[in-house]
């Protein structure tokens, strides 16, 4: 164990060389690359036993991965943004063909016009494709969940492929102290890689045949579906065992803050987690009974852990850093819709915030929030369930 | 396809076999007509053919077989014929 100063990025970089990823496949992109280029040196210095594919795009990067992930080794990607919706196409065929694979998102906004600052609009756009999605708080979190990455998406119970997000800049190349773990306790955590076939020479098999029945093709959707279901289990367990080896815990698919005592609750998801903490510690020291629900995974989606949480709250906050454009943020509907189907009637509001990047400050959250506070303790509702927040 | 289930999992694979995607062969507006008194042996109809669809005879008599259950009837075997073999004529 020692602790270095790391970017977000190079965090990812030291977990997919601990985790003896064998095939890393890679296309340049902002904020992403460094990633890559960090791969890249510990494999040339030979510190890191694996090959480095240089394809012409991210469809082909992903692709590559994917068919070493088939063969039967652990296999690394990452992209951002414009990229990754260029792979959008392999991310499906990942997910649907059942191979574990982890992938790192930094997460970018989308054209036009050109920008390289955070929001999540490119993470969210995966979000229905099979994936595990979590987006971190801090660069610890970036090392600690990539590596427990790989050991949740090769659980036979899971048996997909999983993203974890971070933040452009924010985080990616923003430096922090990280502990990163002994080689000899990532090899004892993570056990040989499992999947659920190989494709080996000599033994045929094809994938992604056209269907004759569709009602088989129907139940592979469903069982994605009853997979990701049962890995909230497997991520929790994963997350216990790390904790043990490493003292840190961070509670499944959500970390609370505050939340004991809390008549208010914020929901929010990746690096400005950490500026709500703030504004949660502000608004309390104003008398302000709010908690603050990080969302970890977003996929699976902790339907229960939030539930348990605001079923007698007062009233839910949710932020969002991207919009299901047409309806809503896309964490908000999450909340709203299992809010609804469990028969909780607590009125919710989604704040956009930080969107095409944005910057948010805790006081600028702490400012929405109080506004929001100040509402719906006098109406007993909000007037709006959704605004549009461009600072103070 | 025949749907795989491995440990539980609804799984998308197969094991290859002839005509794994149903039989083709109805898909066809177009029949690949071939005249063996044409034919060179160059193979290149057998190698372009996406169905795998023309079996190779290399004991004497009509050189190729087109096998008309999976045979779609795309026609490419009749384009890269050099010596115009195959020809398409619209199906009955
Ligand atoms: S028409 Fe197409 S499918 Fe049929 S034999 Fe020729 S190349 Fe093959
Ligand atoms: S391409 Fe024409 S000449 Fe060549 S083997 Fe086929 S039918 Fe014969």
């Amino acid at each position: 164990m020692v602790v270095k100063p790391l970017t977000g990025n190079y965090a990812a970089a030291y977990a997919a060389k601990l985790s003896r990823v064998k095939v890393v496949a890679a296309y340049p992109i902002t904020p992403q690359t460094t990633i890559v280029e960090k791969l890249a040196q510990f494999i040339e210095d030979g510190e890191m036993d694996a090959k480095m594919i240089r394809v012409e795009s991210e469809h082909s990067a992903l692709a590559a991965a994917y068919g070493a992930a088939s063969g039967g080794v652990r296999a690394y990607t990452a992209t951002s943004s414009q990229g990754l919706l260029y792979m959008h196409e392999m991310v499906w065929w990942v997910a649907g063909s059942r191979i574990p694979l982890v992938m790192t998102i930094v997460t970018r906004t989308l054209g036009p016009p050109w920008n390289i600052w955070t929001d999540h609009s490119d993470i969210m756009d995966q979000r229905d494709s099979g994936w595990l999605i979590m987006m971190a708080e801090h660069n610890q979190e970036v090392l600690d969940e990539t590596i427990k990455m790989f050991k949740i998406t090769e659980d036979p119970r899971v048996f997909l492929p999983g993203i974890v997000g971070l933040d452009a800049f924010i985080l990616s190349h923003t430096t922090e102290p990280v502990d990163i773990p002994d080689q000899e306790l990532v090899d004892t955590f993570l056990p040989p890689r499992r999947q659920p076939y190989v494709f080996k020479p000599g033994d045929s098999l094809l994938m992604g045949n056209v269907p004759r029945n569709l009602k088989e093709n129907m139940r592979m959707r469903e069982d994605i579906h009853n997979s990701l279901e049962a890995a909230k289990k497997v991520i929790e367990e994963v997350d216990e065992e790390w904790g043990k080896l490493t003292g840190r815990r961070y509670g499944g698919l959500i970390e609370c803050y505050r939340c004991e005592d809390a008549s208010h609750f914020i929901v929010g998801m990746g690096a400005w987690v950490g500026d709500m903490r703030e504004a949660v510690d502000s608004l309390r020291t104003n008398g302000i009974k709010v908690g603050l629900i990080k969302v970890r995974y977003v996929r699976p989606f902790p339907r229960e852990d939030i539930l348990k949480w605001v079923v007698n709250a007062k009233s839910v906050i949710v932020f969002d850093r991207s919009v299901s454009a047409g309806s809503a943020g896309p964490l908000f509907l999450d909340v709203a819709a299992h809010l609804m189907a469990a028969g909780i009637r607590v009125p919710v509001k989604n704040i956009l915030a930080g969107i095409t990047g944005l910057d948010v400050t805790y006081e600028d959250i702490a400012d929405a929030v109080l506004k929001s506070v100040a509402e719906v303790e006098e109406t007993g509702k909000f007037s709006r369930f959704i605004e549009w927040y461009y600072g103070r | 396809m025949s749907e795989g289930r491995v440990k539980g999992k609804v799984l998308p694979i197969s094991k290859p076999c002839v005509g794994v995607a149903g039989k083709t062969g109805s898909w066809r507006v177009m029949r690949p007509v071939y005249d063996d008194s044409k034919c060179v042996k160059c193979r290149l109809c057998w190698l372009y053919c996406p169905e795998n669809a023309i079996d190779l005879n290399e004991e004497g008599g009509p050189f190729i077989k087109i096998n008309y259950d999976y045979c779609k009837g795309c026609g490419i075997c009749a384009s890269v014929c050099p010596k115009n073999a195959i020809t398409m004529v619209p199906e009955g």
